[in-house]
């Protein structure tokens, strides 16, 4: 890997927080986080920028690291523009060039009409973009964005995506987390974390081939190791063994990271 | 309502800095204040000069203590002793004429002398008083510039830890941790609005003092000036300082009250240090405040120069220098912890 963390673990007040968390960020790339709340997404993010001390492992990141915090890191009482102005003097970016790429990124966002508008008077998509917009104004190698989508509408999420592809798709590393494990299927590698804990990581189809045992949906409750989903039940297998009235199918990766957990448990 | 009331309860039991607030807090400052707060006069330093200085010395109310008594020192060198300040009374003696000069700048002190003087003269012939610097014993006169230093106190302190813990609170200042800006630049960028802002309320402050409420300015701007700066470090400093132990805006505004509280009531601005009790009155001398207030009324009411408040100017230097460097280092901490443990 170019950079990321190595059997990383952090405590926090005698906690562990992360637990042996490795994770590869490579130039071109998404590496998606996905777990709930408290599984250490954000302390993984933090740590990779260099806000929190790590226990065990180590950290690599290039110079040129952009961070978005979970909050949007707008700054609500200045405009969008003057948002991105600022960040541009900070990078200590040419002006001429800085114009150039704020007037680029606010086309690629849509937030031109909304030059104006100061960061608190921005819907939560907006902000977001915006949010996002300022980590790539310094064109950095690793851009690292916490949580972006989470309480964003359907289709502010998808446009969020499209800018955060492009942005990958220009040659940057870039890492998000989400609470949404739908959106990992967005990224080139996954990493769920529950409790600080890794439960599955790598390529998406590695982690979908590598789930242990067998899966399978039924119109009823299967024993301790199902769980509703939509209108049907999922059944898990950790043997591998055939399940009576249930239908096998392939897992999906809600399916894997809830097995995994499933795993975890039992183990 | 029971259940309303109950979770009053929890909340405020959850709360513990605010429940020490509400039960510690009140036991604390009344007895700190309940000491402090005196106007009575027990000590008034005391210089006597002329001839027959020692004589005379020997023979005043027990209320003048006296620092030195000086046969051959002249008049000039005892107005230039309430000038510095190592006294507050002096008493010049000439022959048969004996003058007390009075220092107007400290208001409890020079009303406790004129009214031993007063007193005194009908059984002293020839003993007559002057009151200096502040002759009709105006309170505004005295009250002022201790006031501007409040006012740097509450904007210096309270706006600055409110402003920086309302960026943290954002997540806007773990943005800047990750920009390549030095932790000074952040600390700096974060307090020159305020230090501004703080500087226009002084010159705002001593200008309406002196042209509304007739304060005198008898001195040099230089003393005040520079004692001005070094007070709004102190306080820019200590609201960083602040902030970087509070959570939220209202722990902030907490704490802030509580180190502007003392301040007001410890500083000798309201109640004289002399007054105070022993017990109370050495956590003035550790106030900030204490020492701008003595730059301040000695610049402005007594005419005092750069070289006559050396000492407050010294402390106040000192204690600017201790509080900002220990607010730059925990800011700088706490702005980027694991810079060093990592590698690019």
């Amino acid at each position: 890997m170019r950079w990321g963390v190595q059997d990383v673990s952090i405590m926090f007040g005698g906690r562990p927080a992360l637990s042996d968390v490795t994770l590869g960020l490579n130039p071109g790339h998404i590496a998606v986080v996905v777990g709930g709340d408290g599984a250490g997404k954000t302390t993984l993010c933090r740590t990779i920028v260099g806000l929190e001390q790590i226990t065990e492992g180590e950290v690599s990141r290039p110079d040129r690291t952009s961070f978005q915090p979970e909050s949007s890191g707008v700054w609500s009482d200045l405009t969008t523009l003057e948002n991105l102005e600022f960040v541009a003097r900070g990078y200590d970016l040419d002006a001429s060039h800085a114009r150039d790429r704020i007037e680029e990124l606010l086309d690629v966002t849509e937030l031109g009409e909304a030059r104006h508008r100061l960061g608190r008077q921005l819907s939560g998509g907006m902000r977001q973009k915006l949010g996002v917009a300022m980590a790539v104004l310094s064109e950095p190698e690793l851009l690292v964005l916490d949580e972006p989508t989470t309480g964003l509408d359907p289709v502010s999420r998808l446009e969020l995506w499209s800018f955060i592809t492009r942005s990958a798709r220009e040659g940057r590393a870039v890492l998000v987390s989400s609470t949404y494990i739908d959106e990992a299927v967005r990224g080139d590698t996954v990493l769920a974390l529950e409790g600080g804990t890794v439960l599955a990581s790598g390529e998406i189809s590695d982690v979908l081939a590598g789930m242990p045992g067998r899966l399978f949906v039924s119109e009823h409750k299967q024993g301790a190791s199902s769980w509703r989903r939509g209108q049907s039940w999922r059944a898990w297998s950790g043997d591998g063994s055939p399940i009576p009235g249930a239908r096998e199918i392939a897992p999906d990766l809600s399916d894997v990271v809830t097995v995994a957990a499933l795993a975890g448990e039992q183990s | 309502m029971l259940a309303m009331i109950l979770k009053e309860f929890r909340q405020v039991r959850r709360d513990r800095r605010t429940l020490a607030m509400l039960i510690v807090m009140p036991v604390v400052l009344l007895l700190v204040f309940g000491y402090a707060a005196s106007f009575d006069v027990e000590e008034i330093p005391t210089v006597v000069a002329g001839s027959q200085a020692e004589a005379v010395s020997e023979r005043l109310p027990e209320v003048f203590t006296v620092e030195s008594a000086d046969s051959t020192a002249s008049r000039a060198d005892a107005e230039n002793d309430l000038i510095t300040g190592k006294a507050h009374v002096a008493f010049v003696v000439d022959g048969q004429e004996i003058t007390a000069l009075i220092d107007g700048s400290e208001l409890f002190m020079a009303q406790a002398a004129v009214r031993v003087i007063t007193a005194a003269s009908d059984q002293v012939p020839g003993l007559s008083h002057e009151v200096l610097f502040n002759p009709k014993l105006d309170t505004s006169a005295v009250l002022i510039p201790g006031l501007a230093g409040l006012i740097i106190v509450f904007v210096g302190t309270l706006v600055t830890s409110m402003s920086v813990v309302r960026e943290r609170e954002a997540g806007t200042l773990e943005q800047l941790a990750v920009m390549p800006f030095k932790p000074k630049d952040v600390f700096i960028g974060k307090i020159s609005p305020y230090f501004l802002i703080a500087s226009i309320d002084i010159v705002l402050v001593l200008l309406i003092g002196t042209l509304l409420f007739d304060v005198p300015f008898n001195g040099s701007v230089l003393p005040l000036s520079f004692g001005a700066v070094m007070f709004l470090f102190v306080a820019l400093g200590a609201g960083v300082l602040i902030s970087s132990v509070s959570e939220n805006q209202a722990q902030a505004i907490q704490l802030a009250l509580m180190t502007a509280l003392p301040q007001i009531m410890l500083s000798g601005i309201i109640f004289p240090l002399s007054s105070m009790a022993p017990g109370v009155r050495w956590i003035g001398y550790l106030l900030p405040l204490t020492y701008f207030n003595q730059v301040a009324k000695g610049a402005m009411v007594r005419g005092a120069g750069l070289g006559d408040l050396l000492i407050p100017l010294g402390l106040l230097t000192l204690l600017g220098l201790a509080i900002f460097g220990l607010a730059i280092t925990r800011f700088s901490r706490q702005l980027r912890p694991a810079r060093a443990r990592t590698s690019a």
